[in-house]
């Protein structure tokens, strides 16, 4: 079959558009069924990045793209020169490496303690309502968050326990950031656990009886077999996470800061969101949108590379 | 996992338990709080301190006054709307997009597979994206919540891994008994993939359930359109504690020892309204997804397999 195939196809030399359009002429219903999704993708996601353009105009929307000014890096200097604005640089940084630190090792070390789990039913119980807040969206998570935490919230009651001043907790620069962080686990905690445990229950058994033998208790078991396990996936999760770093966290940003906290709560993209879209500054929005993209992209290249060159494993 | 009958061993196992229930303890715990809190009388609720175990004293007004706010109906009638019209057809695209992408007869796959892919590392960002709906007249209009995100790249690149799975021999032999693209993806490829479609169905559905934020951005002037969520933000999230006094300025004159004490509870309600908000928005999902919980299970492993 794919040997017909091949001697019906045009030979090498003959141009890309030429096969193009005989490949179109013999499969049209193909093409047809393409259709909707090239047309969805060209205008949805590429129309999109020539808008980029306006980053390095002065935009008004009277005069349109192809009219408005031409500013060069006018939009660019201003964010990283601007110090309410910078700062939205070194505020992500910091709540990525503090929810990379926390956020990613915890579902791990969940699925550890489950695997040691013996009695199904318990280890079953623990699941279900770990994976339970994930199905919560992320307004009532933040609804929630936000009255546990107000003056009179059941947090604050705790906190005030341990000599914390009574306050509205979200309002506190200092608190903003591990309430947020502490939310984040505990609607993702059990939920990223699934994949781990799904991939330790693949672990060969024969390796935990040569353990044994070697002298090894549950501890050096755990560390030793169970670990190594999932270390590729790890990896893989990993760079993912960092990938995304640039774009994580705008949504529940905006939904949880308030000027109180911009000073440690605001990132880039709510900063995009509050200076170009509420704001209407949409060059100047868009710039620190497109300077947000760039560093996700090197960002995420940059691990990639490093989790090739340390580990072998990697995206592509 | 191999076991010895030793003291460390049960010692382990004793705090690994301990453990594990703390664990699922305060995963729970947050929904019962506030389960309890919807049927406490909110003027008990507001001494209380710390956590509860039980609701203090008894009342449904909570929950009149949620099921009496037509903001809450018009927006689950129109998440009804955003869920069902936005999962069929981002369903139906992203169907579309990985069948043509796994025939090996359409020319242009590779490099139409490029594109997409690389949408998932770079997009033109929020402003961009705003400029375009409004520029094709979508702005304020229902369409804005679903045609900008018909297909999640992810979504369709999970399911053209599981399409590529189906035997090409099922396909060619359709093929010369003369069945079209369309007949070969709903009657043999559909059937042979209906957990990796549940699966889709499922992400489609919750992600638009819980999405709040192109609504936030795409209907500024329709309140009448807003999704749920939206109005959760208003009740839960952007409201002002201020506001609580004005509920009884009409009756203050009176004076009367029961109609002021009946002005403390309104005053003091707006707690317990949020609480009974959270449970009308949120109980229906959590009692559905007991019932859906191994499609998403069975999500997270094929979003892990590497393309």
């Amino acid at each position: 079959m794919t040997q017909t195939a091949a001697a019906f196809t045009a030979p090498k030399k003959q141009n890309y558009w030429t096969r193009l359009r005989r490949n179109f002429q013999k499969h049209r219903s193909l093409y047809l069924i393409a259709l909707p999704v090239v047309a969805y993708l060209v205008i949805f996601k590429y129309l999109p990045m020539f808008g980029i353009v306006i980053a390095f105009q002065d935009y008004r929307p009277g005069k349109g793209v192809l009219h408005s000014d031409f500013v060069g890096l006018k939009h660019f200097i201003e964010f990283l020169t601007n110090p309410s604005a910078s700062r939205t640089i070194i505020n992500t940084l910091r709540l990525n490496f503090f929810s990379l630190i926390i956020e990613f090792p915890a579902p791990i070390i969940l699925a550890l303690l489950l695997n040691e789990v013996r009695f199904g039913p318990y280890k079953k119980t623990i699941q279900t309502l770990s994976y339970m807040p994930h199905f919560i969206s992320l307004v009532v998570v933040c609804g929630i968050l936000k009255d546990f935490t107000m003056s009179t919230g059941v947090i604050s009651d705790i906190a005030v326990l341990f000599g914390v001043e009574r306050q509205s907790m979200l309002g506190n620069v200092d608190m903003y950031l591990p309430l947020y962080i502490g939310s984040s686990l505990w609607q993702g905690i059990g939920w990223g656990s699934i994949l781990y445990l799904a991939t330790l229950s693949g672990a060969d058994p024969n390796l935990y009886e040569a353990a044994v033998i070697d002298g090894a208790g549950r501890w050096k078991q755990m560390l030793y077999v169970t670990l190594p396990t999932i270390v590729p996936i790890m990896i893989l999760q990993l760079i993912m996470r960092i990938g995304s770093m640039m774009s994580v966290g705008s949504e529940k940003t905006i939904l949880l800061y308030s000027p109180l906290v911009y000073e440690k709560a605001d990132l880039i993209s709510s900063f995009v969101y509050r200076r170009g879209l509420q704001e209407m500054n949409f060059s100047f929005g868009s710039a620190v949108g497109l300077f947000n993209s760039i560093v996700n992209l090197v960002l995420l290249i940059t691990a990639n590379w490093f989790a090739k060159r340390t580990t072998g494993e990697s995206m592509w | 996992m191999v076991e010895r009958r030793t003291v460390s061993n049960r010692i382990f196992d004793i705090c690994n338990y301990i453990v594990l229930a703390l664990i699922a303890l305060v995963c729970l715990y947050p929904m019962l709080h506030v389960f309890f809190g919807s049927f406490s009388d909110p003027r008990l609720l507001a001494k209380h301190n710390g956590l509860l175990l039980w609701p203090l004293g008894h009342t449904r007004r909570g929950y009149e006054i949620v099921l009496q706010n037509p903001n809450v109906w018009s927006g689950y009638a129109n998440t009804l709307f955003y869920v069902i019209i936005g999962t069929v057809s981002r369903t139906f695209m992203t169907m579309l997009g990985a069948y043509v992408l796994i025939q090996k007869d359409f020319m242009p796959r590779r490099i139409i597979m490029m594109l997409f892919v690389f949408t998932m590392y770079f997009s033109g960002g929020m402003i961009p994206d705003y400029l375009l709906v409004t520029k094709l007249h979508l702005l304020n209009t229902r369409w804005a919540i679903i045609i900008p995100s018909l297909i999640s790249t992810w979504n369709m690149i999970i399911l053209r891994t599981a399409f590529a799975q189906v035997p090409a021999s099922l396909e060619e032999s359709a093929r010369l008994d003369g069945a079209g693209d369309m007949t070969i993806l709903f009657r043999i490829i559909l059937p042979a993939t209906k957990a990796s479609m549940a699966v889709i169905i499922m992400y489609y559905a919750v992600g638009e359930w819980n999405s709040w934020f192109s609504a936030a951005i795409y209907l500024p002037a329709r309140r009448d359109y807003y999704p749920l969520q939206l109005f959760l933000r208003e009740i839960l999230i952007n409201y002002s504690t201020s506001g609580n006094a004005t509920g009884g300025a009409g009756a203050a004159g009176l004076g009367a020892g029961a109609i002021a004490d009946a002005d403390a509870v309104e005053a003091l309600i707006e707690d317990v309204v949020r609480y009974c908000t959270i449970c009308v928005a949120t109980i229906p999902i959590l009692c559905i997804y007991p019932f859906v919980q191994r499609y998403f299970v069975k999500g997270v492993m094929m979003g892990s397999i590497k393309e």
